[in-house]
């Protein structure tokens, strides 16, 4: 009688743990993501300023974000940054992740922290710096640059790129974007560099083996085994990449302005949102800005997804 | 190749081979040490710029040629930072949301991803999915209806405002869940059982020391987002005393000549404690995110 009593509290009490343990989180997560989210969607149809009634504005504050050029400017300084930033960041990513797993490297945790260390930091600090160094007029940057005209070929290799110095990094629109990335690239390979890192050292050693046992030669290593592997984990740096690249704020904010500097070059979609939500009290609007934001971060993730999957389909047969 | 090979005489073959392997050692040790020193200097340069720059004055880091070495002005570019704004007020709201912020979150992670790793209960994988779906969901759809809300609330210009959200942290759950679930074998559930353990005992007494790796992990994962967020800050916070330092540091930035010796002392005395913590684990935490990373 007491034994069936015990199992019954027992099995009672390890059906309702789980319930209780995740309780918390859906919680919080009902009040903090669930409800705004369908509030946003509900305030993107609505005119209002946070005083007074709300206004039912149907798909108006869309339909004006279409025709409105500033929005579509920001839409495509932050495709260009997006992508101007995160391809030399993860075929660095990628390079470094093969060096730091190969056997012969020595002191391999120091380099990662090293490589690492950028993630970790204040994007306000580090931008803070990036600007102070992009902007003086004869700073570090173009005191380097000048050193590196005088070396006879490097200086027509400059000149072609359009690098002559002194260069006006922040002053001239075509070179805002390229100081932006430039500090993108610094702070976020080491973190990519660490996942691909982590999908190297999960390839089976197995699989090496027997590509050495069968003669295989180091591409068809590389290019049959170890990138079709590493697949998955591109597809996820990629997604990340995506995701950030596509709200990115707080990087152009610093080193440009709120309007995105000469040119508004440095003006991205995050920029418009924050200006037209908080600084003109269109909530309606930004809320209209951030769901458009929304579908286009899931487009270019579907896309991404495709053609990495695609690839790995086309493989197998 | 192998049969070639074999019809040359043993001895000429082995001093080829070991003369070819040395310089190939050579040529392969630079084309791996090369790229990664390039690396590292660039990685660490900033660090060590930004706290040249914070001991120069003003008129130094605009001079031409621009400075490489520690000038002696960092007392008194201090002084101007807090001249400027209430630093260690800003410091001391920076270190209560980020402590309030990453315990709790580290807690609630934990526990969530315990529950979705070691127990089968109807509506697992349904919920799961529910919450893995919102990592996907971009911080700026929120921010709008989450500003009316904390208005609402009462909860605007204060700490709770930005540590209370971020403890519904679905990558952190996923991540605890994938390393309890590598790491914690399922019949250690029941042995403790038997011995008299209860559910939430188990967690706390037996799984939780098990999984240090990962806390240590997600702790500093947390610990940095928390420490470095800006744009909740920036949007929930509007008196100079209850910002955090990125937005105290970014205020600075509105007047229209940036006094740059101040803001890089900040910058510095801000980026500290995350590179401090890091040194100090940075091991373990590589280990524990690449772990945690790939399994499952």
């Amino acid at each position: 009688m007491t034994g069936e009593l015990v199992r019954r509290s027992y099995s009672w009490r390890m059906k309702a743990a789980p319930y209780v343990f995740i309780s918390p989180f859906f919680i919080l997560f009902l009040i903090f993501s669930a409800f705004p989210l369908v509030f946003s969607l509900h305030l993107s149809l609505q005119e209002w300023n946070g005083l007074g009634p709300m206004k039912w504005a149907g798909f108006k504050n869309y339909a004006y974000l279409m025709r409105d050029p500033v929005f579509w400017k920001a839409v495509w300084n932050t495709v260009v940054l997006m992508f101007q930033s995160a391809v030399p960041q993860h075929v660095l990513a990628l390079t470094f992740a093969f060096i730091l797993n190969s056997r012969f490297v020595r002191g391999a945790e120091f380099f990662k922290a090293a490589l690492f260390l950028p993630y970790l930091t204040s994007s306000i600090a580090i931008a803070l710096l990036f600007k102070a160094v992009f902007s003086m007029r004869m700073g570090l940057l173009n005191f380097a640059l000048e050193h590196i005209e005088a070396i006879p070929l490097m200086g027509a290799i400059l000149k072609l790129i359009g690098l002559s110095p002194p260069v006006n990094w922040l002053g001239k629109a075509c070179y805002v974007k390229t100081a932006i990335s430039a500090l993108l690239i610094w702070q976020w390979t080491g973190w990519n560099a660490i996942l691909y890192l982590a999908g190297l050292q999960a390839i089976n050693p197995d699989y090496y083996d027997a590509a050495r046992v069968d003669g295989a030669t180091w591409p068809q290593v590389f290019f049959r085994i170890t990138l079709p592997l590493l697949r998955p984990m591109i597809l996820f740096a990629a997604t990340l990449s995506i995701i950030g690249s596509m709200q990115l704020f707080t990087e152009p904010l610093i080193m440009t302005d709120m309007n995105g500097g000469p040119g508004m070059s440095g003006y991205t979609i995050a920029m418009n949102l924050y200006q037209v939500a908080f600084d003109w009290m269109y909530f309606g609007s930004g809320a209209a800005i951030s769901w458009v934001l929304f579908i286009m971060i899931f487009i270019f993730s579907w896309v991404n997804t495709t053609i990495l999957r695609g690839d790995a389909e086309e493989e197998r047969i | 190749m192998i049969a070639m090979d074999s019809d040359r005489p043993r001895s000429e073959r082995r001093r080829n081979r070991a003369l070819g392997s040395t310089l190939c050692a050579v040529v392969v040790k630079v084309l791996l040490y090369a790229p990664l020193a390039i690396a590292t200097l660039a990685s660490l340069f900033p660090f060590w710029y930004m706290i040249v720059l914070a001991t120069k004055d003003r008129s130094h880091i605009f001079a031409v040629p621009p400075p490489m070495w520690f000038g002696d002005s960092f007392m008194q570019n201090y002084r101007s930072l807090v001249a400027q704004i209430p630093f260690w007020r800003n410091m001391w709201n920076s270190v209560y949301i980020t402590l309030m912020g990453t315990s709790l979150s580290l807690f609630f992670c934990a526990l969530g991803g315990f529950a979705f790793a070691m127990y089968r209960f109807r509506g697992r994988e349904a919920l799961f999915r529910a919450m893995l779906g919102t990592v996907m969901v971009p911080g700026w759809v929120m921010i709008i209806p989450m500003f009316i809300l904390m208005k609402k609330l009462g909860w605007y210009n204060t700490p709770r405002s930005l540590w209370v959200p971020g403890l519904a942290n679905a990558m952190g759950i996923f991540m605890m869940r994938q390393y309890i679930a590598s790491a914690i074998p399922p019949e250690l559930m029941d042995s403790a059982r038997i011995d008299g353990c209860s559910e939430f005992g188990i967690f706390w007494r037996i799984v939780l020391p098990l999984i240090r790796p990962a806390i240590g992990a997600h702790g500093l994962m947390s610990f940095t987002a928390q420490w470095n967020a800006f744009v909740m800050p920036l949007v929930m916070l509007h008196d100079r005393s209850t910002y955090t330092l990125p937005v105290a540091l970014r205020s600075m930035q509105g007047i229209a000549s940036v006094d740059y010796g101040a803001v890089m002392v900040g910058s510095v005395i801000s980026t500290l404690p995350v590179v401090i913590v890091f040194a100090a684990m940075s091991k373990q935490f590589i280990a524990g995110l690449t772990r945690g990373a790939t399994k499952g």
